[in-house]
């Protein structure tokens, strides 16, 4: 089984993307179980075809511990599993705690066990990391394999090198390694090559430029991924791509991160080569 | 009357514990790796966690308890409490010089996410772990389980951080005793030794929380578990857990990971327990039960037929930790006592379960609840009066506003001594209980029975 953890600046379309890069490798009959590890529990959304999970906290608060896997586990798209692991309300509590909390309980549940025959473990992880909560999913062996969401524009490379300090944190001591990033356009200048240095800089790949079209937001509306949506649609064929990538990558990198001058000069490079 | 505000009549509660009927996981996580020998048990949180873990254990054992904490101040909360860690294992080693450390986190370094396998790797790829000695961990939150889950924690981290299999069988038997007194781990070795098995028992406490008065402070005593032990426990032929709750996931551990079979156990309380227990050893050592066990046996039956009669239709009421209640309901109940009201602090609902089957078989129905407290069990009291309480020292205040005899069991017991001393696992502990509810229940005979009914001999 292949544990991945998807992570970037908050708003970038991580969830977005991971669910449909998951519908893609679904498509491809592999098993996927997708964690979501969101306090706003809409992780899974497309995949389910509305906010349709009850989340493993909530589960947790409503029955008390003698929870079972059945009550957390939703099947989606093409047999993917779909778990939630919520949290507080905006403003209370320890978001972190919750995310914490429930990867322990899915382990104990057995969600991981062999028997489950489990190609891919996504865990779709909200912005930054921020604190240890956050980090859960890359430590201890979690998580073998990041992928960072990032665009062209300034605050989400900054958002991406952040997260590589993290995982570099962790890298020294466990098997957690960075496969790469994800571009999603947002139609920047020069967007492709300065994402391409960015990644090379960090010691990385872009293992995919997936460019923006209108088409995610309709499948959107309609809670769905592109490829249930629209299967023909250029779009698909993108996150097709994607998903291939993913799964015939061998690149896995402890990351370097950037001094924040060195990124500020990368923008400087790229973002004025237009108006010259 | 300390407790007069508690009703008779008892209203569903949701949110609220009164008198809770357990403790902080760091507690059992400390106690056990006390059991280790040369270990020095550190407490990855602020000072105020360690404090209370060491004299809890103290007021207990009346022995000093040594630990070491990662004090954490405003700083370490908010920047995580991974330079606090790799500094104290770095000092301990160099002051106090443990062959072991056992760290053990608190709610505040589970809440921030302290991610203990890092820290602890760093401090060994940066040279603060000298040659030959070891750091373990268990995770300890608080707001999770009680400390028995606290204990198990750490016995399971025991197994993680020590045992490997070389592939060669060593002919040894681990028997992990779970959380039972230093006087029950010496008695379950000697048992087991009297059937000629080699074994490895993790945590051994005896030795170490009932040392004996010579005046010289030792900070690391003779006794506990050596780490030679530890590690040979992946090569051992096979794993014997005694009590579900305290010891049976290090045995599975050991099981999956180093392919040493486990069988679980009650604890060996009373006749029935102990006889499953005896019976086990000899099917693992391939011997036939020697006399001195099968004469300690015979003893106890002969005291539980001597005295029957005044055992018989006893009402009682029992709290403390699953494991030992699971395993005292099912001894008080084969000798036709009857515990009519038990609670455990410990959540889990196959504690109910289990107490359900007991006293079914038993022929009657108890009020029985997992994850209650005391305040329920001195409701429950007032509803249907027993003849004797079972439990820790935080009893007092129910068997004094009630006049019922009390016997101390469990942890903690805070205001008298002995259960560090004088077992109550096997033959001999069976003895040793039953001795003591005898003298407990006559001497109220004697209280009160009229004078016409005052009687010389029992």
């Amino acid at each position: 089984m292949r544990k991945i953890a998807i992570y970037g600046k908050g708003g970038i379309g991580k969830s977005t993307t991971t669910q449909n890069t998951v519908a893609g490798l679904a498509e491809m009959n592999k098993k996927i179980m997708v964690v979501g590890c969101d306090p706003k529990a809409d992780s899974t959304r497309l995949l389910l075809g509305g906010l349709a999970q009850k989340s493993v906290l909530d589960t947790l608060r409503d029955e008390g511990e003698d929870v079972e896997l059945a009550d957390i586990r939703k099947a989606g798209f093409n047999g993917t599993w779909c778990v939630e692991s919520g949290g507080p309300e905006p403003g209370v509590g320890c978001a972190g705690r919750g995310i914490i909390t429930s990867i322990n309980m899915l382990e104990s549940l057995g969600a991981y066990h062999e028997s489950e025959a489990l190609d891919y473990a996504f865990y779709d992880v909200l912005g930054d990391v921020v604190c240890g909560g956050f980090a859960m999913p890359i430590r201890d062996g979690k998580a073998e394999e990041i992928y960072i969401v990032c665009s062209g524009e300034m605050m989400a490379m900054y958002a991406a090198n952040n997260i590589c300090k993290g995982i570099m944190k962790y890298a020294e001591s466990g098997g957690v390694r960075l496969g790469g990033l994800i571009c999603n356009s947002r139609n920047v200048d020069n967007e492709r090559e300065m994402i391409e240095e960015l990644a090379k800089k960090i010691g990385t790949q872009m293992i995919y430029f997936v460019p923006r079209d209108n088409d995610v937001q309709r499948a959107e509306i309609n809670r769905m991924t592109v490829i249930e949506w629209n299967a023909k649609a250029p779009q698909a064929d993108h996150y097709r791509n994607l998903a291939k990538a993913i799964d015939q990558n061998t690149n896995f990198v402890v990351p370097k991160p950037l001094e924040i001058e060195e990124l500020e000069q990368l923008l400087m490079d790229f973002g004025l080569l237009e108006a010259v | 009357m300390l407790l007069r505000h508690t009703p008779k009549e008892i209203k569903e509660r949701s949110a609220l514990s009164i008198n809770p009927a357990k403790t902080c996981q760091p507690i059992g996580a400390m106690y056990a790796a006390l059991g280790i020998h040369g270990c020095l048990p550190h407490s990855h949180g602020s000072q105020g966690c360690c404090a209370y873990h060491r004299s809890a254990l103290t007021r207990h054992y009346k022995e000093p308890v040594s630990a070491a904490t990662s004090s954490f101040t405003e700083g370490a909360s908010v920047f995580g409490g991974g330079a606090n860690l790799v500094s104290a294992i770095e000092n301990i080693f160099t002051v106090y010089e443990p062959d072991v450390i056992a760290v053990h986190t608190t709610c505040l370094s589970e809440t921030i996410g302290d991610d203990l396998p890092q820290m602890t790797d760093k401090a060994k790829k940066s040279g603060k772990v000298p040659e030959g000695k070891h750091v373990i961990y268990a995770n300890t939150p608080s707001y999770v389980g009680s400390h028995v889950t606290g204990f198990s924690n750490m016995v399971k981290g025991m197994a993680k951080g020590f045992a490997v299999n070389t592939g060669r069988k060593n002919g040894r038997v681990n028997i992990i005793p779970g959380w039972v007194e230093p006087s029950d781990m010496e008695e379950v070795r000697r048992m087991a030794t009297l059937m000629g098995l080699d074994i490895i028992l993790f945590p051994d406490t005896s030795g170490v929380l009932n040392g004996a008065l010579t005046g010289e402070y030792k900070m690391f005593p003779d006794g506990g578990t050596p780490v030679a032990d530890l590690v040979a426990s992946g090569d051992a032929i096979g794993t014997l857990a005694l009590g579900e709750w305290c010891s049976a996931d290090a045995a599975r551990w050991l099981d999956t990971q180093c392919k040493v079979p486990c069988t679980v156990l009650d604890m060996p309380f009373g006749l029935k327990s102990t006889d499953r227990f005896i019976d086990t050893l000899r099917k693992v050592a391939g011997v036939s039960v020697p006399d001195t066990i099968a004469f300690e046996r015979g003893q106890l039956v002969d005291l539980i037929s001597d005295m029957h009669q005044y055992f018989h239709g006893k009402k009682v009421a029992l709290v403390g930790d699953p494991d030992q209640v699971i395993a005292l309901t099912e001894f008080l109940a084969s000798i036709d006592m009857k515990p009519v009201h038990i609670v455990t602090g410990t959540p889990g609902n196959k504690f109910e379960k289990r107490i359900e089957e007991i006293t079914a078989e038993a022929g009657y129905k108890a009020n029985v609840k997992a994850g209650g407290d005391m305040f329920l069990l001195h409701q429950w009291i007032k509803n249907e009066p027993v003849d004797l309480i079972i439990g820790n020292t935080y009893c007092k205040y129910i068997a004094r506003d009630e006049d019922i005899p009390f016997l101390r069991f469990g942890f903690p017991i805070l205001d008298r001594v002995g259960h560090q001393y004088f077992p109550i696992v096997g033959y001999k502990g069976g003895l040793h209980m039953l001795t003591r509810i005898l003298d407990l229940l006559l001497t109220r005979t004697d209280r009160d029975e009229t004078e016409e009914k005052f009687e010389l001999v029992y």
